[in-house]
């Protein structure tokens, strides 16, 4: 029998090219007579444009072309909305996309004025300076509140106020529930979360070929089919006239499936006009402005209350700063908002927002896309009422968990796929248990208490969430068993790390009983395969991952009648692995699946009607909804109570995500993820002063951690599998990113005593320095 | 500004290359770009996430803060030069593949030439040696454990 590979840890197909530096990401791309670019951004974060002149930088030797907004002509547009506003009742949402180049104003700092295009980017980037731009500097929006406070600047003057989108969704009658409830505990908090920094920025290639009539665009995009559909519109040519590829890609982490990027509308207009290949690569200055972020809310929730620690409802008030533009909608609030309600009954929901326009970079989602942000909130929430309830932290949680028998269980709330908001399946109090085992819950305290003795000071802290992931609308996949008998697999999504060429070989090798290493598999090419929708929440091995089964199962079917066609046989009695089609029990007779390609591909006489030629299939998978995923993560953690210097001792995650296709990958996922939470809970801060100015825009300033702040982690799952698709999976990509915040704040509250001191940690991020002045500010 | 041309002769894994380049090209750009050995990624270009790290004389360095020119007469070795003729992996190299070591794969090649260096040094050392040594390079998606376990294994097996 041919081994099964899934569910084992199979090395990674893609390592071999990536660790002999011979994998092809897009700065690598040499063509000839390729030009480079550079722009000019504003530095300037709100500001009317006087004047552009670029006469002297195309004086520059070496400069072949500059563009303003107006050389653009009918080309000029907004950015179309990526993602409409789901049908909630009375929504509001203003729709501004962002622009090419900045026309009459610029709205955030790093927006483009210039293209400049020269011989090389050292010349490119010469000529910037050559340019005389005069701007005439406007107040900045930059604080939520005061931005929707009368007499404010406005980012869009034509909206009349800075409010881009208002929704309000609720489940039950909170008021109601309330007024009867035991206690209420309200309060204020704040949640940033930072910018995704993967260590390939972004870039551009484009490629017009005049003979071929054929435009070629290498992007750093985890969306190539999208990408391809809108800019084949933009620039007049059919889809089959443009193809997009997406090589390999150096993280992405959700910033890179934004579109249009500026850079993106523009290389292939400049390819075309100037009739020659052109490269963008972001630079990491640029990548802090001209990537987009994500940013801070400000929360005003309170939870009621039964005295024995259930709760009866949420009321939630926040707003979200979704910077200079809103081409992505709602989907980072929506998530907030919806993964708050956690893994708990929460049978009243009264949920608000505001989403506000900043001049300040514009927010699309970063691994765990708002769901941070909902996630320190209720679980700072359960933190507070355990401690007035005093329950243990644990046990509050405990006894508001959604109990196994009640899935599917519905929120009643819309998520972002515009479905209501259903978790498919979950058991989660055995997560919890694991993870309260794992990190030694029920001897902490003594251990904590006879440490203090010592004068160490270890605070504990532990967080639970869901994650809705997997979400549609669709994937598809084309399996291809060739002549030399080698698998070929092609999907639409783009990859940056996931381990997709891994992953889906795994599927198809299952189905069709060959080797993973003979799984040749490609993704984020749109003349590979033409249809798809992106990687983004979670979704990649969930809905492409089932396409590939769906495809690999036709493929085996075919393989197996044509060779009981071929043996005279019926189809039970043959078995398909190693490679080949034999007959059970007869060792000699068997056909190689190659040889089956190449006879359903016949040279003479005729294929019968309504059949294919080849060992092929093409499947699409849709999944109804989103399917929900969950988890525990603990950690302890030692503080230096003078210095604020924090050490993570331990660090448990217990996670379920339904069947699992690789588990050392899943693991990979898990530990990135939990690398960008702590990053984001305690050393990764954008600091902007009043004017909108990012004051820390280098690696230098801004902290990425390294692997002096990262712990090993201790991982733990269990399986609870989906209904919602053949494979029983669920989505794992941000889970390890989701809960970090609140076990940060309640670790070090925990170590430092901070609740007996009248401190309380609700914000995010943390630093040594910002608990300085939180606990100086307190005078204890 | 004038542009002002030198010429370069350096080895560059054990290859001797002969190039005029301007005096501000930096040595990331030259390996890439006018060699055409683009295994070396570059991150940062301002010497903080050692993504373009290759050796000078067996040495570390990040070529994003060197100019090409100054690499005249010297030895480099990068990415590309780190399996055996036979295209064998290094150590290192099969250690990661093992221990999952990696997953878009960007930072990797300037991974693999710290730590080569680290281990050519540091025969033996513990988990806070390998920490230490790889702090100087950022990695945003494995979170780290798996390339401090893939170091340790390498560490292992080269001392036999």
């Amino acid at each position: 029998m041919s081994t099964r590979t899934f569910g084992e840890p199979v090395k990674r197909n893609e390592d071999r090219r990536l660790l002999t530096g011979q994998a092809l990401f897009i700065d690598d791309i040499e063509l000839p007579g390729m030009l480079h670019v550079a722009f000019l951004r504003s530095q300037i974060a709100h500001a009317k444009i006087i004047r552009i002149d670029v006469s002297k930088a195309l004086q520059r030797r070496g400069v072949v072309a500059a563009y303003v907004a107006g050389d653009l002509g009918d080309y000029w547009q907004p950015g179309p909305i990526l993602v409409p506003p789901p049908p909630i009742a009375g929504i509001v949402f203003h729709e501004r996309t962002q622009v090419p180049l900045a026309k009459d104003k610029v709205r955030h700092v790093g927006e483009p004025l210039v293209i400049v295009i020269a011989e090389s980017r050292y010349i490119a980037e010469d000529a910037l300076d050559d340019i005389d731009v005069e701007l005439e500097q406007l107040p900045a929006v930059v604080d939520l509140e005061k931005g929707l406070a009368g007499g404010s600047a406005l980012v869009h003057d034509d909206v009349g106020s800075n409010v881009s989108a208002h929704v309000r969704q609720t489940k039950g009658n909170y008021a109601a529930a309330a007024a009867a409830a035991d206690h209420i505990i309200k309060r204020r908090f704040l949640y940033e979360h930072g910018i995704s920094s993967p260590i390939e920025t972004r870039g551009v290639v484009a490629q017009w070929d005049a003979r071929a009539n054929q435009m070629t665009i290498w992007d750093t995009t985890q969306a190539p089919v999208f990408v391809r559909n809108g800019l084949a519109g933009m620039l007049g040519l059919n889809e089959r006239q443009v193809r997009v590829i997406a090589p390999f890609v150096g993280g992405g982490f959700g910033p890179k499936i934004m579109m249009f990027y500026p850079e993106e509308v523009l290389l292939p207009w400049v390819s075309m006009k100037l009739n020659r290949p052109i490269k963008w690569i972001e630079d990491r200055l640029e990548h802090f402005f001209a990537t987009t972020h994500e940013r801070g809310q400000i929360h005003d929730a309170e939870i009621a209350l039964t005295k024995d620690g259930r709760i009866v409802g949420i009321k939630d008030v926040f707003l979200h700063d979704g910077g200079a533009y809103d081409p992505y909608g709602l989907t980072v609030p929506i998530n907030s908002q919806c993964t708050l309600l956690g893994p708990y009954v929460v049978p009243h929901y009264d949920s608000s927002f505001t989403q506000v326009f900043t001049n300040l970079p514009t927010v699309t989602p970063y691994r765990g896309a708002g769901r941070q942000h909902g996630v320190f909130v209720m679980e700072r929430l359960l933190d507070f009422a355990a401690h007035e309830l005093n329950i243990d932290p644990a046990e509050i949680r405990r006894r508001n968990l959604i109990p196994p028998d009640a899935f599917p269980y519905n929120n009643e709330i819309i998520y972002q796929d515009f479905e209501v908001l259903e978790y498919d399946s979950g058991n989660y109090e055995p997560v919890l248990d694991m993870a309260l085992e794992a990190i030694g819950y029920g001897t902490f305290k003594d251990e904590q208490t006879r440490l203090r003795a010592e004068g160490r000071h270890l605070g504990i802290g532990l967080a639970c969430y869901v994650e809705g992931t997997g979400i549609g609308p669709y994937e598809g996949a084309k399996v291809q068993v060739q002549s030399n008998g080698k698998v070929s697999v092609a999907t639409g999504i783009g990859t940056q790390g996931q381990g997709h060429f891994t992953v889906f070989a795994q599927i198809a090798a299952d189905q069709l009983g060959v080797a993973v290493v003979d799984v040749d598999v490609v993704t984020g090419d749109t003349d590979q395969f033409y249809w798809g929708a992106g990687t983004f929440a979670s979704r990649g091995a969930v809905v492409a991952g089932n396409a590939v089964n769906e495809a690999s199962k036709v493929v085996r079917k075919k393989a197996l009648k044509l060779a009981s066609d071929l043996f005279e046989c019926s189809e039970e009695d043959l078995v398909i692995e190693d490679g080949k089609v034999s007959i059970v029990g007869v060792p000699g007779k068997f056909v190689k699946l190659g040889d089956l390609a190449n006879h359903a591909n016949p040279m003479r006489g005729a294929v019968e009607p309504g059949t294919e030629p080849g060992l092929e299939s093409t499947q699409y998978f849709g999944p109804k909804m989103g399917a929900t995923a969950n988890g525990v993560h603990a950690m302890i953690v030692e503080m230096d109570p003078r210095t604020f210097d924090l050490k993570i001792l331990k660090y448990v995650v217990v996670h379920d995500c339904g069947t699992v296709i690789n588990p050392m990958i899943l693991a990979g996922q898990i530990h990135g993820g939990v690398a960008q939470g702590i990053g984001n809970a305690f050393y990764e801060k954008l600091v902007f002063d009043d004017q909108g100015q990012l004051l820390n825009a280098s690696l230098a300033d801004y902290l990425l951690p390294t692997a002096l702040e990262v712990p090993r982690m201790e991982l733990g799952h269990t399986v609870t599998t989906s209904p919602l698709n053949p494979m029983g999976i669920k989505g794992a990509g941000e889970a390890g990113a989701i809960p970090a915040g609140p076990l940060f704040a309640q670790a070090i509250e925990d170590a430092l005593d901070l609740k007996g001191r009248g401190v309380e940690l609700l914000e995010i991020p943390l630093s040594p320095s910002r608990l300085f002045e939180l606990t100086r500010s307190a005078r204890v | 500004m004038d542009t002002d041309f030198h010429e370069v002769t350096l080895s560059v894994n054990g290859k001797q290359y002969q190039r005029r380049v301007e005096s501000r090209v930096l040595l990331s750009d030259f390996i890439r770009h006018d060699l055409a050995l683009a295994g070396t990624h570059v991150g940062c270009e301002h010497g903080v996430c050692g993504a373009c790290t290759v050796l000078l004389d067996g040495e570390p360095v990040r070529s994003c803060l060197m100019l090409a020119v100054q690499a005249r007469n010297h030895e480099i070795s990068t990415i590309e030069g780190l399996t055996t003729k036979d295209g064998e992996y290094h150590p290192l190299q099969q250690a990661m593949h093992d221990h999952h070591g990696l997953q878009c794969g960007y930072c990797t090649p300037g991974i693999l030439m710290t730590m080569t260096a680290f281990l050519d040094e540091t025969p033996s050392p513990t988990e806070d040696d390998v920490r230490e040594a790889l702090s100087g390079n950022l990695c945003r998606c494995t979170g780290y454990q798996n390339i401090v376990d893939a170091v340790m294994a390498a560490a292992e097996r080269m001392r036999g």
